[in-house]
């Protein structure tokens, strides 16, 4: 009698502090939808560079790498574009099936401390691509991208800690498999965010 | 020590362990955020934080914002202490009766 009180009072607090505080409606299944898109994207990728090793001489090289450059930029924004469309569209779902708004002060909070890390790590890169020096590019690309989740985990789902933490340890790794950028990011950005997508699919979604 | 010595009457009320929850985890909140969370209407959660500012649980801040008044209400150093408490005690009473 008493202590069913007692015990729903404390689900209450424990359902406000997280409702009040974290960003809930965060939608694993849009996180496995992004890894398909980036491994999608890396498998093509794939194929433009080896195209540009296969060519016989340099010149021709030099022309189809040429061609190929502004292609291997509308995938990796394609991929971006994709995945943001997803997991606004699929949290906006999620949110209005528990009844909850998708852009209130946590969701606005989740966001800025997401974007902090990211646009730091994005002025590092533009300015990497800028002076051509495109070796430091896939590591720092996870390593800030995994600060980044970290960073936003405080305010949402706390899974997407462990998903950062994996991928920025993948960005330190690939500093010693430099030339292999691609795959750690088809690891990083696919097969991570599959994985951990479908853990909190599986948590969460499916109440 | 009695199992129920911690808890607080002021906290006997779901808005008002409502209120105390959500101050506990936010740095501070104002009347409109604390009005949607809990789903009240604006006459009851006043009433309800005036009973928690008698008590010295919350601090207000009255300010403006452009030309809008604003209420923002924080957790006070006391609130915080006996809230814990409470759920502490809350915790306790019900492993006890596991």
């Amino acid at each position: 009698m008493e202590s069913k009180d007692y015990l729903k009072d404390l689900n209450e607090i424990k359902h406000l502090m997280n409702k009040s505080s974290r960003f809930m409606s965060l939608s694993g299944l849009s996180g496995i939808l992004a890894g398909i898109y980036a491994l999608t994207g890396a498998y093509f990728v794939n194929i433009i560079i080896s195209n540009i090793k296969e060519a016989s001489n340099t010149f021709e090289s030099f022309v189809i790498s040429y061609n190929s450059v502004l292609t291997l930029i509308i995938i990796a924004f394609g991929v971006l574009l994709l995945s943001v469309i997803t997991a606004i569209y699929l949290s906006w779902r999620k949110a209005k099936k528990q009844n909850e708004s998708l852009w209130d002060a946590a969701s606005k909070r989740l966001l800025i401390n997401f974007m902090i890390p990211l646009i730091t790590g994005g002025f590092f890169i533009i300015f990497l691509v800028e002076k051509e020096m495109f070796t430091l590019v896939a590591p720092l690309t996870l390593a800030f991208y995994g600060l980044a989740l970290v960073n936003a985990s405080k305010y949402t789902l706390s899974y997407i800690r462990y998903l950062g933490l994996t991928i920025i340890a993948l960005g330190l790794i690939s500093l010693w498999f430099i030339g292999y950028g691609l795959l750690f990011w088809a690891l990083g950005f696919g097969v991570c965010h599959i994985i951990y997508g479908a853990l909190m699919h599986f948590k969460y979604d499916k109440k | 020590m009695s199992l129920i010595a911690n808890i607080n009457k002021a906290f006997d009320h779901r808005i008002r362990l409502g209120i105390m929850s959500i101050l506990m985890v936010n740095e501070y909140a104002d009347f409109n955020t604390l009005k949607e969370l809990l789903d009240v209407t604006d006459g009851n959660l006043a009433s309800h934080l005036k009973a928690l500012e008698k008590e010295d649980f919350i601090n207000i801040e009255k300010q403006f914002i452009g030309r809008k008044p604003n209420t923002r209400y924080s957790a006070s150093k006391i609130g915080t202490k006996t809230f814990k408490d409470h759920i502490n005690a809350l915790e306790r009473i019900i492993n006890k009766q596991k």
